[in-house]
C-alpha cells in the first residue's frame, strides 16, 4: 500500500481549483494524461446486433436478452446499421477522418461477463479498420470559469474511435466481493452498442480533462447518440504517466468527480514514488471508489495478448467516399456551431451564449422560445438572468445531493423547471411590446411561473397603470417612514436612502408607483423630516 | 415437403432438441431456437426425425472422433463413413431417411457421402443461411444437403436457399434449381477441366473409377480437357490456419457457465472450473484450439493468419482463371478409400490430408458435389467430385443428373 500520511495531506492540499500554477507543475513533471471514453448509444432503439433493447435499465436481471447477445451457439451477429450511422456522427464532431471501409475485429479473452468470451470490437494494427481516426476536439477553459475570464484555446488530437459492443455485468450479492464466494451475471447489458474514443496523452491536469468531459458528453447530447445523464452511458478509463516513469492505466472510475480525483491521486503517487527514486511501472491499476485511491489490478487483466483477427461473420462494411458527407448532411447541430449562431445572428454576448450552448436543454428551450416570439436579446435575458438565477438558488439547497448523485453528467447542473417557452416568449413581448416596466415584468412573470396563469392574463389582471396621484403616494412613503424612523437619519449621510425607499415603495404598490413623480416626493419628506428633526 | 423425414447433423440447432456438437461439453445443452434452415424446412411440413452423430463441432474426416461413438460405414460396418458429417451420409446410404442436412467446412458433407454413396452438396459460401449452425470455421462452412437422388438435392436447395437477415455473410438473391432434361444438358456444351495433377495422387482404384467416368463424358461429347490447379499445395496448410484459428475463437464461449454439461462449480475458483471444463473437450478440438490460439497470437498474425489468407486469395484467383476457360472442374472427392475404423486413429497429419481435394471449394466459396462415381474391388464406395463457379449450382446438378440417368446409382444400396 502506497498511501503515506504525508500523501493523504498532498491530496488534500492539492484541491480542486489548481488551475495554472499546476499546470507550471505539470510541465515540469511532464504529467501526461490519456483518456480512453466509452459512450453508450442510448438512443439506438435496439444493440448492436440483435434486436434485444438498448435500454437494458431497470429490467429484471437476464430478460433483455436473446441467443445473440447471450452468445448461444449457433447464433451470428447482426449488425445495427443505425449504430455505423451515430458512430459516423461522433467521428465527424472530433473531426476525424472516415475510411471508406471498415472491419470488425475479435478480441479474444476470457471473462465471466463476455457470453462469446470474445468482444466484437474494431482494431488498428493490421489494417485502418476503425469508424474513426486521427482526430482533434478544440477546447476552452473559460467556459466554467467566470469570475476569471479566460479564452485559453486548446486542443487534444483523438487516436480513433470505434464501435463495439458492450460486456454483461458482474453482480456481487451485499455489493461486496469478498463476503460471498460466488457472483451473479446479469446479461442484459451484454450487446449494447459502444462508441470507444482514444485520445493522445495531450491533458496535463484533471482541470483541463474535466472540461474536455463536459464539451464531449455535451457533443453527444446535442448529437442525439446518447444521454450521458443515464448511470452507465458515459465512462472512462485515464492512462497517467509523468516524467521517467511508465505509463498507468486506471479503471473502474464512474463519476466526472473521480476522474478528476483519481488523476490527483494517481499523480501524486507516482510524483511520491519518483522523489523516492523509484521507477514507476506500466499497470492498470482501480480506482477503489469508496476509499478513493487507485490499487493495483490482478495481473491477469495485464496481459496483452487478445489474439485479434477480423470476425468472419460480418463482410467487411464499404461506406463509400460520400458516406461521411451523406451523414454530415442530416446531422444535428453541433454546440460550436449553435455558439457562433448565437454570437453572430443573435448578436448575443459570449457570456450569454456560452450559459445557453453549454446545456442542450437549456439552449433548446431557448430555441423554442425564440420560434413563438422572435427577440433573442429579451428571451435569452429573461433565461439567463431570471429563470437561471431561480434553479440555481433552488439548487444550492439541495446541493449535497446532487454531489452523491454525480454520475458522467453532462453539466453541472439539470435543467428543471415548470416554465414553459411559452412563458418566456410572453413575456418578452410585453416587455417589448408594452409601456410595463421591467420589476412590474418580474413580479408578472414570478407569478406566473408559480401559478402557471399566462403572463398575459396576468398583466390584464393586475392594473399596470402607473399611480401618480400624490395623495395615495404621499400616504404610502408616510407609512414607511413612520415604520422605520432610521431612515430619514441615515440620509444625511447616505443618497442611497432615496432610492431604497423608491424601492420599498414600489414593493408596496406592486411597482405601479410612478417613479419620477414618487422619487421626488420622497425627497421632499425627507428633507421635510430632517427639518423637523434638527429644529 | 409434408411428412418427409429429415435428419439433421447435430451441430444444426432444433428448437427443443439437444444440440451436442458430439461433444462431452455440449451434452446436456437443448436449443431454444430454431436454425433458419430448420425454419425453411418445417415451413414447408418437412418432418425433423433426429440429429446426426458427427465428430465433435465437425473436426474431423472419418466421424471417429466422437464423443458418443463412431459412426459406422453402411457398406462394411468396420469401415469408417467419412467425416465429419457422418451420421448424415450414413442414414441417406443406409436408406433411413431420404435425406440430411450436413455441413462442410473442409469437406464434411462431400467426404461421407464419397464414403457412404450417396450425393452431397456443399453450395456457394453464403446461399444458405449458417444462423444456427455451431460455428466452426465461419468463413469456410456451408450447411448443404445429402440425398440418394438429384431430384432430393434440388428439393432441399430450393428450400433452404435464399438470403437472411440473420446472416450478414448471406447473399441476397433469390434461387430456383432444376431437373434438366440430358438433351437440354447435352445441348448446354459444357467444358469439362479435368484437374490431372491432382487426381494423379490418388490411390489406384480412385484414378481408374473416375477414369471410367471421363470416359464416359467423352463418350456423350462432353467438351473434356486435361488442366491442372497451381499452389494447391499450400492450400492445406492455409485452410488448417484458418480454419483452426476462427475455431479457436468460436469455442471459446464453451465455458460451461450458461449452459453446457453437468459440472457443479462447487470448490472452484473461476480459473480453474473454467480449464476444468476446457480440459473435457476431445483431443482433435483440443489440438485444433491450440493451433488456432498460437497462429492467432500477436507475433505470429503475420506469419499465419495473414499469409493464409494471401493463399486463399490465391487459390480464389487460380479458380477464377480456370473457370474462365471451363464450365466444371472434375476430381475425386476422396484420394483414398475408406479405411477401417480405429486405422488411422494416431496420425492426424494423415487425416488432415485426406482434405487435400475437398478444402479447396471452402477456401474459395465455390459450390461442390460428389455424387457415387463407382466401387472397388472390395466393394468400398469411391465419389466423383465436381466443382463450378459460384453461384454456378444448376452447372454441378445438370452433370450429376447426367451420370444419374447414366449409370443409375440412386439404385445402389448396401447389404445391410
Amino acid at each position: 500500500m502506497i498511501k503515506t500520511k504525508e500523501e493523504i495531506q498532498q491530496l488534500k492540499g492539492l484541491g480542486y481549483n489548481n488551475g495554472d500554477n499546476n499546470d507550471i507543475d505539470a510541465k515540469a513533471e511532464n504529467v501526461k494524461i490519456g483518456l480512453e471514453i466509452h459512450c453508450q448509444l442510448t438512443s439506438l432503439q435496439t444493440k448492436l446486433f440483435c434486436g434485444c433493447f438498448s435500454n437494458y435499465r431497470n429490467l429484471k436481471p437476464n430478460i433483455n436478452t436473446c441467443p445473440i447477445c447471450l452468445g448461444l451457439p449457433g447464433s451470428l451477429p447482426r449488425l445495427n446499421k443505425k449504430a455505423i450511422e451515430y458512430a459516423t456522427m461522433i467521428c465527424i464532431s472530433f473531426n476525424c477522418n472516415v475510411p471508406e471501409k471498415i472491419t470488425f475485429y475479435r478480441k479474444n479473452y476470457f471473462y465471466p461477463d463476455l457470453p462469446k468470451n470474445f468482444q466484437i470490437t474494431q482494431y488498428n494494427s493490421y489494417e485502418l479498420s476503425s469508424i474513426g481516426s486521427d482526430g482533434s476536439l478544440q477546447y476552452h477553459d473559460d467556459i466554467n470559469d467566470n469570475k476569471i475570464k479566460r479564452y485559453n484555446q486548446k486542443i487534444v488530437r483523438i487516436k480513433r474511435i470505434q464501435l463495439e459492443e458492450d460486456p454483461g455485468k458482474i453482480v456481487y450479492e451485499n455489493n461486496n466481493s469478498k463476503l460471498t464466494n460466488h457472483c451473479l451475471i446479469d446479461y442484459n447489458r451484454a450487446g449494447v452498442a459502444l462508441v470507444e474514443i482514444v485520445t493522445e496523452p495531450d491533458f496535463t491536469n484533471a482541470g483541463d480533462v474535466r472540461l474536455f468531459l463536459h464539451k464531449i458528453t455535451n457533443i453527444f447530447e446535442y448529437l442525439g447518440v446518447s444521454d450521458p445523464n443515464l448511470d452507465g452511458a458515459v465512462r472512462c478509463d485515464v492512462n497517467v504517466s509523468i516524467k521517467g516513469g511508465k505509463k498507468v492505466e486506471i479503471k473502474n472510475i464512474s463519476s466526472f468527480k473521480d476522474v478528476e480525483k483519481s488523476i490527483f491521486y494517481e499523480v501524486t503517487r507516482q510524483k511520491t514514488l519518483s522523489t523516492h527514486e523509484i521507477k514507476v511501472k506500466s499497470e492498470t491499476r482501480h480506482w477503489d471508489e469508496k476509499r478513493k485511491i487507485t490499487i493495483p489490478a490482478r495481473t491477469k487483466e495485464e496481459e496483452d495478448e487478445y489474439k485479434y483477427f477480423p470476425e468472419p461473420d460480418i463482410p467487411r462494411i464499404l461506406l463509400g467516399s460520400n458516406f461521411k458527407e451523406e451523414i454530415k448532411e442530416k446531422m444535428p447541430e453541433l454546440p460550436s456551431e449553435r455558439l457562433d449562431r448565437y454570437k453572430g445572428i443573435h448578436k448575443l454576448s459570449n457570456h450569454i451564449s456560452t450559459i445557453l450552448v453549454n446545456n442542450k436543454k437549456i439552449s433548446d428551450f431557448y430555441e423554442k422560445s425564440l420560434k413563438i416570439y422572435y427577440s433573442p436579446k429579451e428571451i435569452s435575458n429573461w433565461i439567463v438572468n431570471e429563470l437561471l438565477s431561480k434553479i440555481n438558488d433552488d439548487d444550492d439547497v439541495g446541493e449535497e445531493k446532487d454531489d452523491s448523485n454525480d454520475t458522467f453528467l453532462s453539466n453541472n447542473r439539470a435543467f428543471n423547471t415548470s416554465a414553459t417557452p411559452q412563458q418566456i416568449a410572453d413575456i418578452a413581448k410585453l416587455v417589448d411590446q408594452s409601456s410595463i416596466n421591467r420589476n412590474t415584468a418580474k413580479d408578472i412573470f414570478n407569478k406566473s411561473i408559480i401559478t402557471g396563469e399566462s403572463p398575459i392574463k396576468l398583466s390584464q389582471t393586475i392594473k399596470v397603470e402607473k399611480i401618480a396621484d400624490i395623495y395615495i403616494l404621499t400616504k404610502c412613503i408616510n407609512d414607511i417612514l413612520n415604520n422605520e424612523k432610521h431612515l430619514v437619519e441615515q440620509s444625511i449621510n447616505n443618497p442611497n436612502v432615496y432610492n431604497f425607499v423608491l424601492g420599498k415603495l414600489m414593493k408596496k404598490t406592486g411597482g405601479r408607483a410612478d417613479p419620477q413623480i414618487s422619487l421626488k416626493l420622497i425627497k421632499d419628506m425627507i428633507e421635510k423630516e430632517k427639518d423637523l428633526l434638527y429644529k | 415437403m409434408l411428412g418427409i423425414p429429415i435428419g439433421i447433423k447435430d451441430n444444426i440447432s432444433v428448437l427443443g432438441l439437444k444440440t451436442t456438437c458430439a461433444s462431452k461439453i455440449l451434452k446436456e445443452y437443448v436449443s431454444p431456437y430454431n436454425a433458419t434452415v430448420i425454419d425453411l424446412l418445417e415451413k414447408q411440413d418437412a418432418l425433423i426425425i433426429g440429429k446426426m452423430n458427427m465428430d465433435e463441432f465437425g473436426m474431423g474426416s472419418s466421424s471417429e472422433l466422437s464423443h458418443y461413438g463412431a459412426v459406422h460405414n453402411p457398406w462394411n460396418i468396420e469401415y469408417v463413413a467419412g467425416g465429419s458429417s457422418g451420421g448424415s451420409a450414413a442414414v441417406v446410404s443406409s436408406l433411413q431417411v431420404p435425406v440430411a442436412l450436413g455441413s462442410d467446412t473442409g469437406g464434411s458433407i462431400r467426404c461421407p457421402s464419397s464414403f457412404c454413396s450417396v450425393i452431397g452438396m456443399k453450395p456457394t459460401y453464403g446461399t444458405v443461411s449458417r444462423y444456427g449452425l455451431v460455428s466452426y470455421s465461419n468463413s469456410l462452412e456451408q450447411i448443404g444437403p445429402i440425398a440418394r437422388t438429384v431430384y432430393d438435392i434440388v428439393l432441399i436447395l430450393n428450400t433452404i436457399c435464399g438470403h437472411d437477415l440473420s446472416d450478414d455473410t448471406s447473399i441476397n438473391k433469390q434461387f430456383d434449381f432444376t431437373i434438366n432434361s440430358i438433351d437440354n444438358i447435352l445441348s448446354k456444351n459444357y467444358k469439362i477441366g479435368i484437374i490431372s495433377n491432382l487426381i494423379d495422387s490418388s490411390e489406384n482404384q480412385v484414378v481408374r473409377t473416375i477414369n471410367k467416368k471421363i470416359e464416359k463424358l467423352k463418350e456423350y461429347g462432353f467438351n473434356v480437357q486435361e488442366t491442372s490447379i497451381n499452389y494447391s499445395d499450400f492450400a492445406l496448410a492455409a485452410y488448417y490456419i484458418i480454419a483452426t484459428a476462427e475455431a479457436s475463437s468460436n469455442l471459446s464461449r464453451f465455458d460451461n457457465i450458461r449452459y453446457g454439461f453437468d459440472f457443479s462449480p462447487e470448490g472452484y475458483e473461476w480459473n480453474s472450473y473454467s480449464s476444468h471444463v476446457r480440459s473435457n473437450f476431445g483431443e482433435e478440438v483440443k489440438r485444433r484450439i491450440l493451433v488456432g490460439s498460437f497462429v492467432l497470437s500477436a507475433g505470429y498474425y503475420g506469419k499465419y493468419y495473414l499469409k493464409a489468407q494471401k493463399i486463399r486469395n490465391i487459390i480464389k484467383n487460380e479458380f477464377n482463371k480456370l473457370f474462365k476457360l471451363f464450365d466444371i472442374l472434375l476430381l475425386p472427392t476422396m484420394p483414398i478409400l475408406p479405411f477401417k475404423i480405429g486405422e488411422k486413429g494416431s496420425k492426424p497429419l494423415e487425416l488432415y490430408n485426406l482434405d487435400i481435394y475437398t478444402i479447396l471449394a471452402n477456401l474459395s466459396g465455390i459450390p461442390a458435389i460428389s455424387i457415387p462415381a463407382g466401387f472397388s474391388k472390395d466393394g468400398l464406395p469411391i465419389g466423383l467430385q465436381l466443382l463450378s463457379n459460384e453461384l454456378n449450382e444448376q452447372k454441378l446438378l445438370d452433370v450429376a443428373t447426367f451420370f444419374e440417368k447414366d449409370d443409375k446409382f440412386n439404385e445402389w444400396n448396401p447389404k445391410i
